[in-house]
């Protein structure tokens, strides 16, 4: 990556004074219609009331804010210059590794201590497991979008397709969580390459907007189709998976075991959700080593080749079209899989859990993270989830902070959180080869 | 000497614009034929017809494989013209996989190899002999390259960040890599200093004379295309206007006067010696 | 026959709404090749905005109908357009030059952040205002059916007529309408020509946000009621609408914007209503197989 690095002059104190009213008179005019003014509900009839201490509160805050956010941002530029002719790109790019290696490890050890420690807190677990979700969702679309490089803003379809498909066969065929999942993921690639057929050999943008029909299209479909989908009442008492035939009951079944009987446990529900936090804790790890090896097979590389020139692909023989569809069908399987899991553990579906926000959020967290990189995803689904969820106590804030985490975090790092791409075969050791240049040094 | 690659009649329009202007051409097996002509004459829209990126609006292009046998390459989409009959192409504006490494780069286009031996990737998944040893020969061959065209120690460094003339020779590394049977490259002197392109001529030289490979050679570089061609087209407006060995071009009254217009006969020649004292 | 004359009068003023805000999508796409996620959410808040400017005038018992709305659009207008300008402004002008996605994620994040600051600050219930304009025009009685053009319906069509020719007169006759077309061709070679290109995207924001603010309005006006989330879909279609016509051209997006209404009323008329967005998103994908530059736009030539 190349940087140009600008002689930066500071700002004098007056212009940073003129540059932050400006900012507050900017807060007045936009803050007038919606802070200034609202509509209330008289008798009926809607009334005009004002707030203009709110507004005043809101312009002093957009001043004093601008003057603190270039006083930070100048400062941190500053040293940034310093420390960055300290570092060559070598030794950055293997910290970067020893880094990414780091945290990896670190953030496998804590998802599989969490449940140890907050064994009796089912606020936790269960924020955990809405962590595990998205990171799985995020690896999935990871390889449609950050791999394959084809842009799916309609991803939650198969999310949907997966849930759905489980509980049909559940609730009214009877089946198991272990059966359906297979098939579920088998249904989801089906619907991955049926919409992925006619489409694939569209631009960038309009592949974009006709994913996102797609989705809208799923969930329409979902919320009409009463007599298939129950349409918004959705489906619910859908089974709990068990643990190995063991279900989470309270009382054991007639001549059998529940899980607390059978290991001789005192009966708690925090059982069921500390198994299923284990559960998508596996699946989520079986869906990242299977990532990571295909993205070192010849599929894997044909899929970022692809992203980077489609063109050169076909000049190299690639049939581009299979390697998208294998992208999309791939992608939409575990897709499709989290959508299984997402049934079981809620026991409850209607179209609302899918819709296009969740698209939304699910591609912010392959963005935000680093396109391509299945860290990247980790980092960027915990904090899409406990932005959120920190914001609990002002309720009303939390998706306000979302949209605005997800817009800072994109001027901060257009690259995402972790942009470092690790190649999928050396010539050389790397580690012979960072020892020589900091030898060299 | 016998001809693999025979275009007859070839025609592409585009709306009114006629970009080739019923153009035949015989190419022959293991030798280098140059195309020069000036710019836009059709030299880049010959090739995207002959690698399947346009359709050509008439004619035929006969490519007789040595063991395929007879390929109509306006029949195939682009990736089965290189997948299938071998004829494989670089870019006037390089187009490598910038992110990846120089290595990837040249796995990549071995990509259909390597599918296979993978079989659906389901081999490559649980890394089975078969598979691990395609990929061994996959790097040698990468490795074989990359040491031929002395670009060894940029293996593993993202290929879209080294210098120009580098990633030049990357991109004929990359096109060998698929096993070409004809290799048409487009313009690969353009940027490069003259010890880089003395360097590419006998780099031609060994691919035709060595391995075989009939070469295919859209270039302005004289001191390259002079030197290296057995035979040369020449083509204007879409038409050819002069064909033969490079003396008998050099010294066509056609040639001259669509690269100079009229009345200045002496120019081309001067501009030529002075490419070549140049080059020496 | 008369009820299919009534849904063709209805499809009309919806697509021409839609076409209004298409216009948007378009130029934005045009001069800086993204989507502008939040435009759909530009056009919600002068939505509210609108609500509150007739609502004062309510209160200050203004009862004459031509000078409300004239006083409610120049309203709408001036802070919608401050809303545009200050978007690109703030999530957009930062990642100009990134990666095709970055400007993506910051305009969905910037749509959110637009959604949930009307909801904090105006409430999340729906807010309903009395009939601005009330009656219309008998075209054709029937002993079964009545066809009807009310008086706002034909405000919302002749309005926008008229708009699309100010428009179109000012993109391709005045200065900022070359400097606009000289961005979207060739951004750096019109700024060394001396074109402000910061500028001049500035602005096309500003007019996008204004022609949104008006379809606000009409909106406001025809239906009477107003929520947070009336962005998402609309903006939806309405890019749906900038695709159909062919992305990048004006003529194009407000005949995908008509093409667009027509179809949601006729759909919803004699097929099933509860599928009208369905059939939306199924014709766009259809258009987008068939003719992936859209109906009017230029087909490209893939440069190799």
């Amino acid at each position: 990556m190349s940087t140009v690095v600008f002689a930066h002059h500071g700002m004098t104190p007056a212009e940073r004074l003129r540059d932050a009213g400006w900012i507050a008179f900017v807060a007045l005019i936009l803050g007038v219609p919606l802070i200034g003014l609202t509509t209330v509900d008289v008798g009926g009839r809607l009334a005009v009331d004002t707030r203009f201490g709110l507004l005043a509160v809101a312009v002093v805050a957009a001043f004093a804010g601008r003057l603190a956010l270039r006083w930070a941002i100048d400062s941190l530029r500053a040293h940034k210059q310093s420390k960055a002719r300290q570092h060559t790109a070598d030794t950055l790019s293997s910290r970067a590794r020893t880094l990414s290696m780091v945290l990896g490890w670190m953030a496998l050890g804590v998802s599989i201590a969490l449940p140890i420690f907050f064994s009796d807190n089912r606020y936790v677990v269960d924020t955990a497991t809405t962590v595990l979700i998205y990171v799985m969702l995020g690896w999935g679309l990871n390889v449609v979008v950050g791999l394959a490089g084809l842009l799916d803003l309609g991803y939650v379809a198969f999310y949907a397709v997966g849930a759905y498909s489980y509980a049909l066969l559940s609730t009214q065929y009877g089946w198991g969580f272990w059966e359906a999942l297979p098939v579920s993921g088998a249904l989801a690639a089906m619907f991955g390459i049926l919409l992925g057929y006619p489409i694939l050999r569209l631009r960038g943008d309009y592949l974009a907007i006709v994913t996102l029909g797609f989705g809208e299209i799923i969930r329409v479909v979902l919320l009409n189709w009463t007599e298939f989908s129950g349409g918004p009442n959705g489906i619910s008492s859908i089974p709990r998976p068990s643990f190995f035939g063991l279900e989470f009951t309270r009382s054991a079944p007639e001549g059998g075991h529940s899980f607390a009987s059978f290991f001789g446990l005192e009966f708690s529900a925090m059982h069921r959700l500390i198994f299923l936090y284990y559960l998508i804790l596996v699946l989520a790890l079986l869906t990242h080593a299977f990532v990571s090896r295909l993205r070192k097979l010849p599929v894997g590389r044909a899929w970022e080749a692809l992203r980077e020139d489609e063109i050169a692909c076909k000049a190299m023989g690639m049939n581009t079209t299979n390697i998208k569809l294998s992208a999309f069908a791939i992608g939409a399987m575990l897709g499709g899989f989290a959508g299984v899991f997402f049934a079981a553990r809620q026991g409850f579906i209607s179209p609302e859990s899918f819709t296009f926000s969740e698209s939304a959020i699910i591609l912010a967290i392959v963005v935000l993270g680093g396109m391509g990189s299945q860290l990247g995803v980790v980092l960027a689904a915990t904090l899409l989830v406990l932005i959120p969820e920190f914001g609990r106590n002002f309720a009303e804030y939390r998706m306000l902070l979302f949209g605005m985490a997800m817009v800072l975090i994109m001027i901060w790092k257009p690259g995402g959180l972790l942009s470092h791409r690790e190649p999928t075969l050396r010539l050389r050791d790397p580690r012979a080869k960072a020892a020589t240049t900091e030898g060299a040094q | 000497m016998s001809t693999l690659l025979s275009v007859r009649d070839l025609t592409m329009r585009f709306g009114g614009l006629t970009a080739i202007d019923d153009l035949s051409l015989e190419v022959p097996a293991g030798k280098i034929t140059g195309i020069i002509g000036p710019n836009g004459a059709g030299k880049t829209t010959l090739f995207n017809c002959l690698t399947g990126f346009y359709k050509p609006t008439v004619g035929t292009l006969r490519l007789a494989h040595p063991r395929r046998g007879e390929l109509r390459l306006e029949k195939l989409p682009s990736h089965r013209v290189a997948r299938d009959a071998q004829v494989v192409r670089t870019f006037q504006n390089i187009r490598l996989f910038p992110k990846m490494t120089v290595l990837e780069n040249l796995i990549v286009a071995q990509h259909n190899v390597l599918q296979r031996a993978s079989r659906f990737s389901l081999a490559g998944l649980f890394s089975l002999p078969g598979y691990r040893r395609a990929e061994r020969e996959a790097v040698e061959r990468a490795r074989t390259w990359l040491e031929r065209l002395r670009l060894t120690q940029f293996a593993d460094d993202a290929a879209g960040a080294l210098p120009y003339g580098t990633q030049r020779r990357i991109e004929i590394a990359r096109a060998l890599c698929v096993d070409p049977v004809l290799l048409c490259l487009d313009e690969p002197a353009a940027g490069l200093n003259p010890r880089e392109s003395a360097e590419l001529n006998e780099l031609l030289l060994y691919l035709c004379d060595e391995l075989g490979i009939a070469i295919l050679l859209i270039e302005h570089d004289m001191s390259v295309v002079m030197n290296v061609s057995d035979h040369i087209c020449v083509i204007n407006y879409g038409r050819k206007i002069a064909e033969g060995t490079p003396d008998a071009v050099k010294n066509d009254p056609h040639v001259i006067k669509a690269y100079l217009g009229e009345d200045d006969e002496e120019g081309v020649m001067q501009a030529y010696d002075e490419t070549e004292e140049r080059a020496s | 026959m008369a009820y299919a004359l009534q849904q063709l009068i209805n499809g009309l003023t919806l697509g021409a709404m839609y076409g209004l805000i298409a216009i948007g999508y378009t130029m934005v796409y045009g001069i800086i090749g993204m989507i502008n996620f939040a435009h759909g959410d530009i056009f919600m808040v002068s939505a509210f905005i609108a609500i509150t400017a007739f609502t004062l005038l309510a209160a200050a018992d203004v009862t004459s109908i031509p000078l409300a709305l004239t006083f409610v659009l120049i309203v709408a207008i001036f802070f919608t357009s401050a809303y545009g300008w200050a978007v690109e402004r703030t999530a957009y002008r930062p990642l100009r030059g990134s990666t095709r996605l970055a400007p993506l994620i910051s305009a969905i994040g910037m749509s959110i952040f637009l959604q949930n600051a009307v909801q904090l600050t105006q409430g999340a219930r729906v807010k309903p205002i009395p009939p601005v304009i009330e009656g219309g025009l008998e075209l054709w009685s029937t002993p079964g059916f009545t066809v009807q053009i009310g008086w706002s319906q034909l405000l919302i069509i002749v309005t926008t007529v008229v708009l699309m020719i100010a428009f179109t007169w000012m993109i391709t006759q005045t200065p900022f309408g070359r400097q606009q077309r000289a961005c979207e061709q060739d951004r750096t070679m019109a700024g060394l020509l001396g074109v402000n290109v910061d500028r001049t995207i500035s602005l096309t924001f500003m007019l996008g946000a204004s022609l949104a603010a008006v379809a606000g309005v009409m909106v406001t006006v025809y239906y009477g009621v107003v929520d947070f989330f009336i962005g998402f879909l609309v903006g939806i279609k309405a890019f749906t609408a900038a695709v159909l016509g062919g992305i990048g051209s004006l003529p194009g997006a407000m005949l995908g914007g008509l093409l667009i209404g027509l179809i949601e009323a006729f759909w919803a008329a004699y097929l099933w209503a509860e599928y009208k967005d369905v059939a939306t998103f199924g014709i766009l994908c259809l258009v987008l197989i068939l003719r992936p530059s859209g109906l009017l736009g230029r087909p490209e030539v893939e440069k190799v």
